[in-house]
């Protein structure tokens, strides 16, 4: 359909009130930096979801994280955005400037040579993702393996989708359509939201990250409400049984379990732990199950399940900002908070 | 040649150093005469700034930290309808240094400035421990005719919004160089005399000059907003960057309005003077890529608002956080 149609439908759109959650972090950024709410009517409400993996892992990681990097010979070997996540005391940088051995990266991959030039020195690796980056941890795990490396070990907060969607339908969140993420649906494969489409008689649409892309599966969701209908606008990169050669490798190495999402506590079948036979690959990612907030007002957590908007949290702009970030959706730039604020979405 | 303490003793070794490369090259009648300090001629009002640079690597596509640290301090001038004249350099060198990096350094600083018609009257050289590195401060003065007024806080309704040319281009080449990443991208340090010249000689009803380093072309435009209380709206699709950047933003997920140029400048202009203001930018040497982007309005004060390419409308924010460091 064509674009000027679908601009003119969800501007002028006057039906039951719309509450659509993006789910996936790079769309709430990409809804900011298309200007996409200034396009919808005032009916079609859009929510940030909880799907920021930095925004959602819980405080007792980063601390342990912490703990770790301050060992003799030892180094935590990092994603850039994790840096500045707060523990329970502080952050990653803040245990770094203090002669912590912490080293950021831009790929797992890079523990293999670091690994190799430096067998003295025991590497972790902060694996934290969802199902998109879950498949590089297998990679990781198969080269070590393969390459007889003892140095490293990961310590895991890996998410998965279907059953968080499932805890927030459930939790009454007031939500009447799904924008699924786009990167997570090139490994599951659309098809992985239809048990949760059926059961709560809401439509999902998977979506690309133009500003096209996210106004037709915004355009599908409307005219779909009240239906347990899946779409899928991602055609060129999703299909409906997804990527099962990095399904398989990551079943290789990983078992389902319970996960702690920052603000959300547990949430069953939610997260992916290393399998038994694979436990010296480990750094103790079981049991990191605390979740301090920094600062007592911070409300991320209504943040990252819909019930509050960014902007109506008291600590929004003045105490919590980018510089000085109190929450974890502050933080990383997929963050809601972060996105509301450096595109002043009111 | 490597650069040892002994060239920052004030001794013998520095007196070479200051003979076989930084006299040599930038020779004139002023710095020549070695006194503690230059005696320069002026009866204007003068304009006066300053600036270091620390860039990492200093030497990159289409440029090097000498390029830089002339373009930088004769470009700030310019941005107050100044005419740049003269400059001083300090040197602050790492222990190991190469003295023949350091020639090649001097050579384009002192070609720099010959391109953009200011002397280097004054100098100094120090030397630190490290491991080869180099940080340059510049300071420069320039004169302004009596009757240029040219600030931040003149944007006014109605006035329209001309950048010099495409976004991004010495981050980009910054930050490729850093990672590895293999492209053509070149760093646009250049001094844009010819373009300031042209506007001035033209009466050109100039508001507002300011180049668009760090924090990119966002972050300079909101604080122009702020400062002159106004709105200032953009069309997201005028505004030029290169194929080649855009793609490079998209694989890194940054984005063209937040990255600094070394070479391009806004020029916020009276509305009758828009279409002679871009021609004479565009027809100036480093101005071939300008384009008229937006307009600044009486809507809100301090607000930032680009219309994008699918036609919503977007408020931009001055740079969050880091942004890329050691850029220039």
């Amino acid at each position: 359909m064509n674009l000027e149609t679908i601009k003119k439908y969800l501007k002028e759109y006057d039906g039951e009130e719309v509450a659509l959650m993006e789910v996936c972090g790079s769309h709430t950024g990409a809804i900011s930096k298309f200007g996409i709410p200034t396009l919808l009517s005032k009916k079609i409400r859009l929510i940030s979801g909880p799907g920021c993996p930095v925004c959602v892992t819980p405080s007792a990681y980063i601390d342990r994280l912490i703990e770790l990097c301050k060992e003799p010979d030892t180094c935590v070997a990092t994603f850039g955005d994790l840096m500045r996540v707060p523990g329970s005391e502080k952050n990653l940088s803040l245990a770094k400037g203090e002669g912590g051995n912490v080293r950021m990266v831009y790929s797992p991959m890079e523990l293999l040579t670091l690994a190799k030039e430096n067998p003295t020195t025991n590497y972790i690796f902060a694996a934290v993702g969802f199902e998109t980056t879950t498949p590089v941890y297998a990679l990781l795990l198969e080269s070590l393996i393969r390459e007889n490396i003892k140095n490293v070990k990961l310590l895991t907060a890996l998410k998965t989708m279907p059953a968080a969607i499932n805890w927030l339908c459930a939790s009454g969140a007031p939500i009447t359509g799904f924008i699924a993420p786009g990167h997570v649906s090139v490994i599951t494969g659309s098809d992985i939201f239809k048990p949760l489409a059926d059961k709560y008689g809401i439509p999902f649409a998977v979506a690309g990250f133009q500003g096209e892309e996210i106004l037709e599966a915004l355009y599908g969701l409307v005219k779909c409400q009240g239906s347990g209908k899946v779409m899928n606008f991602y055609p060129k990169v999703v299909t409906a049984e997804g990527n099962t050669v990095a399904q398989k490798k990551v079943a290789t190495y990983f078992e389902e379990s319970s996960a702690v999402w920052r603000g959300m506590g547990a949430i069953e079948g939610s997260g992916l732990l290393l399998r038994k036979e694979y436990a010296e690959f480990d750094a103790g990612s079981a049991d990191l199950n605390e979740d301090k907030k920094l600062n007592k007002a911070c409300r991320c957590d209504q943040v990252l399940m819909g019930k509050i908007s960014p902007t109506e949290c008291p600590l929004f702009r003045k105490v919590c900002n980018p510089m000085n970030p109190q929450g974890a959706c502050m933080v990383s730039e997929e963050g809601s908070c972060h996105q509301y604020l450096v595109n002043n979405r009111r | 040649m490597k650069i040892t303490m002994a060239h920052g003793s004030g001794g013998r070794a520095t007196g070479e150093l200051i003979e076989q490369i930084f006299a040599k090259n930038f020779n004139n009648e002023v710095l020549d005469k070695m006194e503690d300090s230059a005696v320069v001629a002026g009866n204007k009002k003068i304009a006066v700034t300053t600036d270091s640079f620390v860039v990492d690597p200093i030497e990159f596509p289409g440029g090097d930290i000498g390029r830089l640290c002339v373009c930088g301090t004769v470009n700030d001038l310019l941005m107050r309808g100044a005419k740049p004249q003269y400059l001083t350099c300090g040197f602050i060198l790492q222990e190991g240094a190469d003295t023949e990096v350091i020639r090649r350094i001097v050579e384009s600083m002192a070609e720099t400035a010959r391109e953009a018609g200011v002397q280097i009257v004054a100098g100094d050289t120090k030397v630190v421990e490290g491991n080869g590195g180099m940080y340059i401060n510049t300071a420069g003065v320039g004169f302004v005719e009596e009757d240029v007024e040219i600030s931040a806080q003149q944007c006014t309704p109605g006035d329209v919004v001309i950048i010099s040319g495409n976004m991004g281009d010495h981050h980009a080449t910054i930050l490729g160089c850093r990672m590895g990443i293999e492209n053509t991208i070149k760093s646009d340090n250049a001094p844009l005399n010819e373009m300031v010249n042209a506007l001035l000689t033209n009466k050109i009803k100039v508001h507002t000059l300011r180049d668009i380093t760090r924090g990119g072309l966002a972050t300079v435009l909101k604080e122009l907003a702020q400062t002159s209380k106004c709105t200032i709206r953009l069309k997201e699709d005028s505004i030029p960057v290169s194929p080649q950047v855009r793609d490079f933003c998209g694989l890194l997920g940054l984005e063209p309005y937040y990255m600094g140029n070394e070479g391009k400048m806004v020029a916020i202009v009276a509305k009758e003077d828009a279409a002679k203001a871009l021609e004479l930018i565009r027809s100036s040497r480093y101005g071939q890529d300008a384009a008229i982007i937006g307009e600044v309005t009486d809507e809100e004060a301090g607000e930032l608002w680009m219309e994008t390419a699918i036609g919503g409308i977007r408020s931009l924010e001055i740079l969050q956080g880091e942004g890329l460091p050691r850029i220039c």
